[in-house]
């Protein structure tokens, strides 16, 4: 009925786009040795990673090459989760689970990256920007004094993966209460319901008896 | 910052000479305000803590936290399609828009594209929780700032809209319709002619408001040239929706942004006001129900015949892959970040919430302006608890 994918039809043919090439020339040209490394997705989006040193001059080039809304600014973390997966009971033993760390688009080196999106008002037009956060340092420049909006963001990103931003005017807990310990959104950090109980929704996939197995059910 | 009223700029000259007052031996009567975390014009619990020399505002922090659910942990432990019963609550008055842009990101990923039918669908559900959530801010707004009567208005038409919403998805706030591939199920009988009578009603009740509230002198002197926000202060703080808007800024995602919804399939106004003040924010809304309505009526007329859902495989495995998604939610510019490594849950989600970054600005904009004009100016930003706390 429907393709599951259009673009894996017509191999042949690599969809262009023309727009986003361009801009992307643009930037990398802009910055220069800073680029570690860029993906472009046709028709979708662009990824590029710099280098720590050069992060908060990033954003200061990208403002002035029209880059001016301010997206936001997150952390990610690539270590894979100790207590499984999703469909994994965390409760049950750990046994082999894979902990080979494994970056997305636009590579990476380390197991903290620092995520951030800008966009070029009025087109649409928005590029995702990453950095390696080294383990022995875990502090990145701030992008408070370039876009101000960055500020709550990277309080968030501390408190929540303990990376620091270098020159950031006050780096408050906004969530979580002054004495806590640890962080929370790092993958080894436990999601304590989760452990003591079992998910419920391990088996919310299973087919029910006396359901038919037709097409067009999504779960 | 070229563009700061003689009011604010006063304000400003106010505050550092206020300061200096304090590192000198004459202490003036400073005092430190505290509004929230319970309070009327919170929506919530969100907690202001402000310093006062006199009735003005020296320094101003909102506190927020109050109610961190840890949506993106959890959704690290979810299946992608269990994702969207998270979700629904972040704005909790506009819930199924909240699923939209995390459904078509994970779509995005798999390769694959609701039927149009479903898209048309989705976009009606979309605009009707816009019209319920924004509704509501319209009578709220009267409420905060004193006049009683417009919040029984907005209660009694958005309840229409809740009961449209109830219709077709059986829940009234926390729909939880939307699949990856298309939706649950059809539009049930009667839906298009009652929706058709609805939004008649609504427009009237868009009428009344505006009779009632935006040519009221008092609420114009109350709001007029309160929280001028510049064009650039906006886009830096990543103002999104009506509030970056008001400022002047002609951006809507739904008319600029090719994604596969219905909006680009019909003809409406992205409305600007260019005074950047509290009035511009409120009035902005305002018109914006208007559009929506149309847009409803509009794709009423033209839902195409055919399924509501693509052949999706039963367990959903997402392909590995990163993908960025935003729409233009009743609070603004709301995205996910979906990271997933070829399991049937996410690997990491990234939930951009438009209040967040609207609320960001408040430390900005309240330094300077007096006491009751913080109730007008946290009104008119316009914020949902669950959209800043996630």
């Amino acid at each position: 009925m429907f393709p599951l994918s259009s673009t894996t039809d017509t191999p042949t043919e690599a969809p262009r786009d023309t727009v986003r090439e361009a801009e992307l020339a643009r930037i990398l040209e802009a910055l220069g040795a800073g680029v570690v490394d860029s993906l472009l997705k046709p028709n979708d989006d662009m990824w590029i990673r710099v280098t720590a040193e050069t992060w908060r001059v990033t954003a200061e080039k990208l403002k002035a090459l029209g880059y001016t809304y301010f997206g936001y600014v997150s952390a990610i973390d690539w270590l894979p989760s100790p207590f499984g997966k999703s469909e994994d009971d965390a409760s049950g033993p750990s046994g082999e689970r894979d902990s080979t760390i494994k970056q997305g688009y636009a590579g990476g080196d380390t197991r903290f990256q620092v995520i951030a999106r800008l966009v070029q008002p009025f087109t649409t037009i928005g590029i995702n920007i990453k950095v390696d956060v080294a383990d022995e340092v875990m502090a990145v420049d701030s992008w408070s004094s370039v876009f101000a909006g960055a500020n709550w963001h990277e309080r968030e990103a501390h408190e929540m993966f303990g990376i620091g931003f270098n020159g950031h005017p006050d780096l408050r807990n906004m969530y979580l209460p002054t004495d806590f310990e640890g962080h929370p959104m790092r993958k080894d950090f436990p999601l304590l319901a989760r452990i003591v109980k079992p998910w419920p929704g391990i088996v919310d996939v299973e087919p029910l008896p006396g359901d038919d197995e037709e097409e067009g059910e999504a779960s | 910052m070229t563009m700061l009223g003689d009011r604010q700029q006063l304000a400003y000259i106010a505050s550092q000479a206020a300061d200096a007052r304090v590192n000198v031996e004459l202490e003036t009567e400073g005092m430190t305000l505290n509004i929230g975390p319970q309070h009327p014009a919170t929506h919530g619990t969100l907690r202001i803590i402000a310093r006062l020399d006199g009735e003005q505002v020296v320094w101003a922090e909102p506190s927020a936290g109050y109610m961190h659910r840890g949506y993106e942990k959890l959704t690290e432990v979810r299946t992608f399609p269990q994702v969207t019963a998270l979700v629904n609550r972040i704005d909790w008055l506009g819930s199924f828009a909240n699923e939209v842009p995390f459904i078509l990101a994970a779509e995005k990923l798999m390769g694959v594209e609701a039927p149009s039918r479903a898209q048309h669908i989705r976009t009606i559900l979309f605009e009707l929780s816009r019209i319920a959530n924004v509704s509501l801010f319209l009578g709220d707004l009267g409420v905060q700032l004193g006049a009683i009567t417009p919040v029984f208005f907005a209660f009694r038409d958005r309840e229409y809209v809740l009961n449209l919403i109830e219709g077709a998805t059986g829940g009234r706030f926390h729909p939880n319709f939307d699949r990856i591939g298309g939706l649950k199920d059809d539009l049930p009988a009667g839906f298009i002619d009652e929706t058709r009578v609805v939004m008649k009603k609504l427009r009237t009740f868009c009428d009344q408001i505006e009779d009632l509230l935006f040519g009221n002198e008092i609420f114009q002197s109350r709001t007029r040239g309160i929280g001028v926000i510049p064009k650039d202060v906006a886009l830096s703080y990543g103002l999104s929706g009506a509030n970056l808007r008001a400022s002047g800024v002609d951006w809507d995602l739904r008319r600029d942004q090719d994604i596969p919804m219905a909006w680009n399939k019909t003809d409406f106004k992205v409305i600007t006001h260019p005074d950047g003040d509290s009035f511009a924010r409120c009035w902005v809304r305002l018109q914006e129900v208007r559009e929506s309505t149309k847009i409803v009526d509009q794709l009423l007329d033209t839902i195409p015949a055919g399924p509501v859902m693509a052949k999706v495989p039963k367990i959903i495995k997402v392909p590995e892959g990163e993908a960025w998604v935003s729409t233009e939610n009743p609070l603004g510019e709301m995205g996910y970040y979906v990271v997933s490594q070829g399991d049937q849950g996410p690997f990491r989600v990234k939930i951009r919430s438009a209040s967040f970054n609207n609320i960001s600005i408040v430390p900005w904009l309240l330094k300077g302006v007096y006491v009751p004009d913080i109730i007008t100016i946290l009104a008119s930003l316009y914020f949902i608890l669950g959209d800043i706390d996630r």
